[in-house]
């Protein structure tokens, strides 16, 4: 733990070597070190959990309620009813099918892009501050407008493909266009993440595997993919558990239509635009329980160390 | 290029936590001689640089042409015209909504940032119990579908009259902006060796120089790099700003780009969408070039350890 040795470096002048379970001078200083550390992150650890846990517990609490604005009288506690009216429903299905093949998809193209990203960051030396530059314009540029900018570059009028073709008139081409979007948007942040594993692969391992006449292809997959795969799997759940909740690109481009709904589609449909809070309720509590059960399977059945994610402690 | 820059290069890219692996690199200088190998990774340099750039040009190309010429599927214009621009500052659609998102974007981002700096001091230099939680619980806030959220808060604020004001998309944005401001901020201040502030005090410094002329200085990057991660959040957002306001009141640029299309159904909206869209990303982008290796290394800092 990096804070023992900080502690410790810190309390060098005390006369106990040891420093982790100090004697009395010391216990006292790491008492008045403890409040001081509750007093500052309090106000963080309050605030998050008004802004959060609060509203989730009530989301929970409607998800359970007959809860409809346009008819408000009519609210009763209804049990699991809203649950099975949604799943008992082929919309929520298609939504699911929809929101796994956008994920899937995109993220797996995401992984790939981004690693031939990383490793052109990691090895060019022409050009190294323009690249990491020019890979950030995606990522600062709203979602929504590169929603627009991908839906008007396919659009007949406006757009630039040859001929009157228009891909937002047909399911498989509404995917392929919200994929596009998604991948073009986030690949960068991927990318970004991936280099920064690039960075801890030895490169002395490398230089030894050449020298025993490995080719570049050989090391790229005996080398450097096994040695980043923590990072690799990290960017996959951090990238998978927010495509997963993807809305605005589908909103903007074909707002549900064709079967692109999402599962936060259909949630804010319910929610915002039938004002059925009991139901809209029910789709998101589903959709939270489906996002942790993504960073389930990740963190145990993959071995993701999420430990590494948070720097150490 | 020598050896030294690409090592400097090397330390900003990995947000100053990896400095053994960021040293010199002979080898990397012994490839770059290979001349067959050097101009692959010229060629995806320049494949990088046209991907991330082509979508914001198309972009500005629609943005520049008159409503006759819109449609010409040409990527150049044939002749530039500012008319979009000029419509969109003065049709009041997007003047408002401008001022909400920068006023809504940076009062969140100036209290998310203090209390995270609070919070992520205490995370990286106190020993406390709870706070394995509190970074724990702040990243499972981070993946949390906002969605989730959105119904109660649609519920509350409409008894609270939070409904279409501020308040009403500050609560929510800080709900996401401070776990984003926590991370990053804790992983720039474990970099910060605090030693040197009680060296500052051996050699005499009172407590708050030592604070105020050796640590501050080295905290203050990493505050300002969260600042515009989390700002870049706030300005993305498009749910809660749907959800959470139905007039000019409160709603956000992304929001009111996407109402444009709906309301002005006499002409095509395009090319006002389209230089709305160039009005709020040219500012970022900005940004992005100004800070690159800081946002870099702050978008990375704590995810992969060196």
């Amino acid at each position: 733990m990096t804070t023992t040795t900080d502690a410790g470096s810190r309390r060098i002048g005390a006369p106990e070597p040891s420093g982790r379970k100090p004697a009395k001078r010391s216990t006292d200083r790491a008492q008045a070190e403890r409040r001081l550390g509750i007093k500052l992150a309090a106000p963080a650890a309050i605030l998050m959990l008004a802004v959060t846990a609060f509203p989730i517990l009530y989301a929970i609490w409607l998800s359970l309620q007959r809860y409809d604005l346009r008819n408000p009288d009519d609210k009763g506690f209804v049990g699991l009813s809203n649950y099975l009216l949604v799943l008992g429903d082929g919309t929520w299905w298609t939504a699911v099918g929809s929101t796994t093949l956008i994920t899937v998809v995109s993220v797996f193209l995401e992984l790939v892009i981004g690693l031939a990203f990383a490793l052109v960051m990691h090895r060019a030396i022409f050009g190294r501050r323009t690249v990491r530059t020019a890979i950030l314009v995606p990522y600062g540029i709203i979602t929504v407008i590169s929603a627009f900018a991908f839906a008007f570059a396919v659009a007949p009028d406006t757009g630039f493909l040859p001929g009157s073709v228009d891909p937002l008139s047909s399911t498989g081409g509404s995917f392929a266009t919200i994929i596009l979007t998604e991948v073009w948007k986030t690949t960068p942040f991927m990318s970004l993440l991936l280099l920064a594993g690039l960075a801890t692969v030895p490169e002395e391992l490398q230089e030894a595997a050449k020298v025993d006449g490995a080719t570049a292809w050989q090391r790229l997959w005996k080398i450097t993919l096994p040695n980043m795969k923590g990072a690799i799997m990290v960017a996959l759940l951090f990238r998978a558990l927010d495509a997963f909740r993807i809305f605005d690109t589908v909103y903007v481009q074909t707002a549900g239509a064709l079967n692109t709904q999402t599962i936060s589609g259909l949630g804010y449909n319910a929610l915002v635009s039938r004002v059925n809070l009991g139901l809209g309720s029910a789709i998101s509590i589903l959709l939270f329980l489906m996002i942790i059960a993504i960073a389930f399977v990740f963190v145990k059945l993959f071995k993701t160390n999420l430990g590494t994610v948070k720097g150490g402690d | 290029m020598t050896a030294t820059t690409l090592g400097a290069e090397q330390v900003g890219a990995g947000g100053g936590r990896n400095l053994e692996a960021g040293g010199p690199r002979k080898p990397r200088g012994n490839r770059a001689t290979e001349p067959g190998r050097s101009l692959g990774w010229k060629l995806g340099v320049v494949a990088i640089v046209a991907y991330a750039m082509f979508p914001v040009l198309w972009i500005l190309s629609l943005s520049l042409k008159s409503d006759a010429t819109i449609a010409d599927g040409k990527l150049i214009p044939r002749e530039i015209t500012g008319q979009n621009y000029r419509d969109i500052f003065t049709s009041g659609e997007f003047v408002r909504p401008l001022i909400n998102s920068i006023g809504i974007s940076l009062i969140t981002t100036l209290i998310a940032v203090v209390i995270a700096a609070f919070a992520a001091y205490a995370i990286a230099r106190l020993d406390f119990p709870g706070k394995g939680l509190l970074l724990s619980g702040a990243l499972a806030i981070a993946m949390f579908p906002p969605v989730s959220i959105i119904g109660p808060l649609f519920d509350m604020w409409r008894v609270t009259g939070l409904y279409d004001t501020w308040p009403g998309l500050i609560l929510p944005y800080l709900t996401f902006a401070l776990p984003l401001a926590i991370w990053t901020l804790a992983a720039f201040f474990r970099e910060i060796p605090f030693d040197l502030e009680q060296a500052a005090q051996v050699d005499g410094a009172t407590p708050y120089q030592a604070f105020r002329k050796v640590i501050l200085p080295l905290a203050l990057p990493g505050v300002f790099t969260s600042a515009i991660i989390v700002f870049i959040f706030c300005w993305n957002d498009f749910l809660f700003s749907i959800s959470l306001t139905s007039t000019q009141n409160a709603r956000t640029v992304p929001a009111a780009t996407a109402f444009f299309t709906a309301s002005s159904n006499f002409v095509n909206p395009t090319g006002q969408i389209a230089a709305a869209a160039i009005v709020v990303t040219v500012p970022i982008i900005i940004m992005v070039l100004v800070f690159q290796r800081r946002i870099v290394a702050g978008l990375t800092a704590g995810a992969v350890k060196g």
